[in-house]
């Protein structure tokens, strides 16, 4: 079982997420980890999903028979940016305090709460970088977690600009043959 | 037109502008609203009251297959509409223009589990094209434009529209003009030209070039084209249980059908062949048999309006993706430049010839090509009469059930009519489907036969609406039952399979002559091979619908066949001797 890194522009539309998640479902792939929102234009949403399966191949070209899906690639192999945001409530005496303080530092993380007895760190980065923050941090005592799930975008003037979609009408950009092309 | 309509009326007008002119279903609560708009309507927009949901959307996809058109079919709100959920995942996998409209509670009521209130938009999702819910009378007009263009365009489908009861009931002045914003939505028709010309290439290159047409070739209208390039090179053509009326089959170059129960000879071509062209088929595993050594010395080009059809289940040399039409005319306007065209030819007629001899060979050994010393009616005589008969007449179309039958009814008829003449259900292959399909087939063409052939299985199921039939004053059709006692086809696997463990198979049926008279139609029964032209002269001889039950010696099993999971090179051609 390989990780694929999926990155895909859809439509912003009630159901488009359905449909998208529901062809790895038919396929019993597994998500790992999802994350969605809005793009720099308007009305198009940006997806990137990681699933473990041995062959996404299939899945991608099925996912341009969605009339919302505007784009999708497989950037598994690309060089991409990926990031991943982690908020942790963790068990925080007043002893433990300083220690917890120093390694925030040291991993960039930001100390967003303090309560009496506890305190919630928020840290964002590479999803290794993440991994080894919560690593670290967990023998504190780990109340609550929340991981955002990864986005990656890919390095250089290539990549997935949703501009090209604004006001577009009938498949004004999108071209899923191009790929076999 | 800027007075203010309801949602219903903008329904009925939305439809009409897009040159719908029949439609098939059954009201209920949620779509009241629409009935009561269809009436001011009546002289542009046929309804036809179906007995089931299901039937409907039969109907409306056999109208839409023998047409080319848009089918459409309605249902209520919860029952109605999941019963339309078969007819509906049988035109996505036979990639049929079908629009289903359903009715759905107030949007007030939405997830409260109102009375028939069913999330069929999330039932839909896997077996449409696209669907829609729809809250606010302001969008019906746009989303039905949208709806129909994407039913009937690039690969056709099946699209559901779901519309609230008070969307339906409120008021609006309707904005026609809208024009369609699909940024996600871009079918190839065209082709790649560079892919079109190395596909030429390739094929000049072959020494067993075989060309395999499919649905792609129906639904684009592409007959003309696919014919013309055929005999341009010489290149034999095979045509899968949709491709059927592709070619016709008394055209040299035809030979026929492969895959689990296709000709011997077809399924060697295919084994033997260096280049296969594939126009608008799939790569169904009914076709390949065992996937990793179907077409084993063959390179593959791969013509789909699908790109996600490409490569999907056989390794493909030259993917193209566009329409059958374009692509072959633009195929034909490579040749044009061609020096060696005269030496493919020479080579793809020695191919035929072998091909020929191959089939000499193994045609007469294969079952009931001379008929059993047997006083039984054999189903083989059936489809003899039949082949006649509709050779002879012409202006025929025949719808097939599914199970033996159907396959008898692709093998032993000859399609010499034109593409659209052989209609059936072959994706999902829904037992039901072909009484239904006829209506909305014969009203589509009410100066053609159409003839329904069923299984004594497949037509309980859908039976009821042969007083749809009457009920619409539709007269061209006749039904004929291949009554061999059993559901023939599992039947069939149960003998060979399954040690004869016949669970669930043995069938009684009503007496079906009696059950025709019921509705009002004739009914003839035929026991033994001397009467079979006779009743069908009869059937035609009558001005209204006929069913003819045909009783068949019972276990007689289609052959050729390739067992499931097994190589198409292994063709059965009898029962294997335990
Ligand atoms: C709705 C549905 N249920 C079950 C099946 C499985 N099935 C395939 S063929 C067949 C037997 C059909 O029997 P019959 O209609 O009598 O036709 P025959 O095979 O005898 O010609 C069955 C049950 C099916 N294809 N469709």
């Amino acid at each position: 079982m390989n990780k694929h890194t999926i990155v895909a522009l859809m439509q912003d539309k009630p159901g488009a997420l359905n449909r998208t998640v529901s062809l790895f479902r038919r396929r019993g792939f597994n998500i790992e980890s999802l994350s969605v929102g809005h793009t720099e234009t308007e009305g198009v949403s940006r997806m990137t999903m990681v699933v473990e399966s041995a062959d996404v191949e299939q899945v991608v070209k099925q996912l341009y028979r969605l009339i919302e899906v505007l784009k999708v690639s497989d950037v598994t192999a690309d060089p991409t940016v990926e990031r991943e945001m982690v908020v942790v409530k963790i068990h925080a005496p007043s002893e433990k305090r300083a220690e917890i303080v120093a390694l925030s530092e040291v991993f960039g993380a930001k100390i967003v709460d303090v309560g009496a007895s506890t305190m919630i760190l928020e840290m964002t980065g590479a999803p290794s970088k993440v991994e080894n923050f919560v690593d670290v941090i967990r023998p504190f005592g780990v109340k609550e977690m929340m991981r955002t799930g990864r986005i990656a975008m890919v390095r250089g003037a290539r990549g997935h600009g949703a501009q090209a979609y604004e006001n577009a009408e009938n498949g004004h950009v999108a071209e899923p043959s191009a790929a076999l092309n | 037109m800027s007075e203010q309509r309801t949602g219903a009326q903008i329904m009925c007008e939305a439809l009409i502008r897009e040159g719908v002119e029949v439609m098939f279903g059954i009201p209920g609560g949620a779509i009241m609203p629409f009935y009561h708009a269809m009436w001011e309507y009546k002289d542009q927009l046929h309804h036809v009251l179906v007995r089931h949901e299901q039937g409907g959307g039969h109907a409306a996809e056999g109208y839409a297959r023998s047409t080319g058109r848009l089918g459409v079919c309605i249902g209520t709100s919860g029952p109605g509409a999941t019963n339309l959920v078969t007819a509906i995942s049988d035109a996505m996998m036979d990639s049929t223009p079908l629009l289903a409209i359903t009715g759905q509670v107030y949007s007030s009521l939405l997830g409260k589990d109102a009375f028939q209130e069913t999330d069929i938009v999330g039932i839909t999702m896997p077996v449409t094209k696209h669907n829609y819910l729809v809250k606010d009378v302001n969008e019906i007009a746009y989303v039905l434009k949208e709806a129909i263009y994407l039913a009937t365009t690039g690969r056709p489908g099946p699209v559901l529209v779901d519309i609230t009861k008070d969307a339906m009931q409120a008021r609006t002045i309707p904005n026609w003009d809208t024009k369609l914003k699909l940024p996600g939505y871009k079918p190839n028709y065209q082709g790649n030209q560079r892919q079109i010309r190395d596909a030429v290439n390739l094929l000049m290159s072959a020494e067993k070039p075989l060309i395999m047409a499919g649905n792609g070739v129906i639904m684009g209208n592409a007959t003309g084209e696919l014919l013309a390039f055929a005999e341009r090179t010489g290149i034999p053509v095979i045509t899968t249980l949709h491709g059927i009326g592709a070619i016709p089959e008394d055209h040299p170059l035809a030979i026929g059908m492969p895959g689990m129960h296709g000709w011997v000879h077809v399924n060697r071509a295919i084994q033997d062949c260096d280049v296969l062209l594939n126009i608008g088929s799939r790569f169904d595993d009914r076709v390949t048999g065992k996937v990793s050594t179907f077409a084993p010395k063959a390179k593959v080009i791969h013509v789909d309006i699908d790109p996600s059809e490409i490569g999907k289940n056989v390794k493909v040399t030259i993917p193209i993706v566009g329409d059958a039409r374009q692509v072959l005319t633009a195929m034909a306007g490579e040749l044009a430049s061609r020096a060696d065209l005269g030496n493919l030819q020479g080579k793809a007629s020695d191919w035929m010839e072998h091909i020929r001899e191959m089939q000499h060979k193994h045609q007469p050994k294969q079952q009931y090509h001379s008929r059993p010393k047997t006083k039984e009616l054999m189903p083989h005589d059936v489809y003899a009469g039949l082949s006649a008969a509709l050779n002879a007449r012409g202006k025929y179309r025949l719808v097939s059930d599914v199970g033996q039958h159907q396959m008898w009814a692709a093998q032993l008829i000859d399609y010499r009519h034109g593409p659209r003449t052989h209609i059936t259900s072959g994706g999902a292959g829904t037992m039901g489907f072909a009484v239904p399909a006829a209506l909305g087939v014969a009203m589509a063409h009410p100066d053609e036969t159409v003839w329904a052939v069923c299984g004594d299985g497949g037509f309980q199921m859908m039976n009821q609406e042969m007083i749809t039939f009457i009920q619409e004053g539709v007269k061209n059709v006749k039904v004929v039952i291949i009554n061999n006692g059993y559901l023939g086809m599992v039947r069939q696997w149960q003998e060979l399979f399954e040690g004869r463990r016949y669970s669930g198979t043995p069938m009684v049926s009503p007496d079906f002559v009696k059950l025709a008279e019921a509705y009002g139609w004739k009914g003839l029964r035929v026991d033994h091979v001397n009467d079979v032209a006779g009743a069908i002269e009869e059937a035609y001889a009558t001005d209204g619908p006929v069913l003819i039950e045909f009783r068949v010696e019972q276990e007689v099993n289609v052959f050729p066949m390739v067992p499931q999971g097994v190589s198409i090179g292994e063709t059965i051609t009898d029962i294997p001797k335990a």
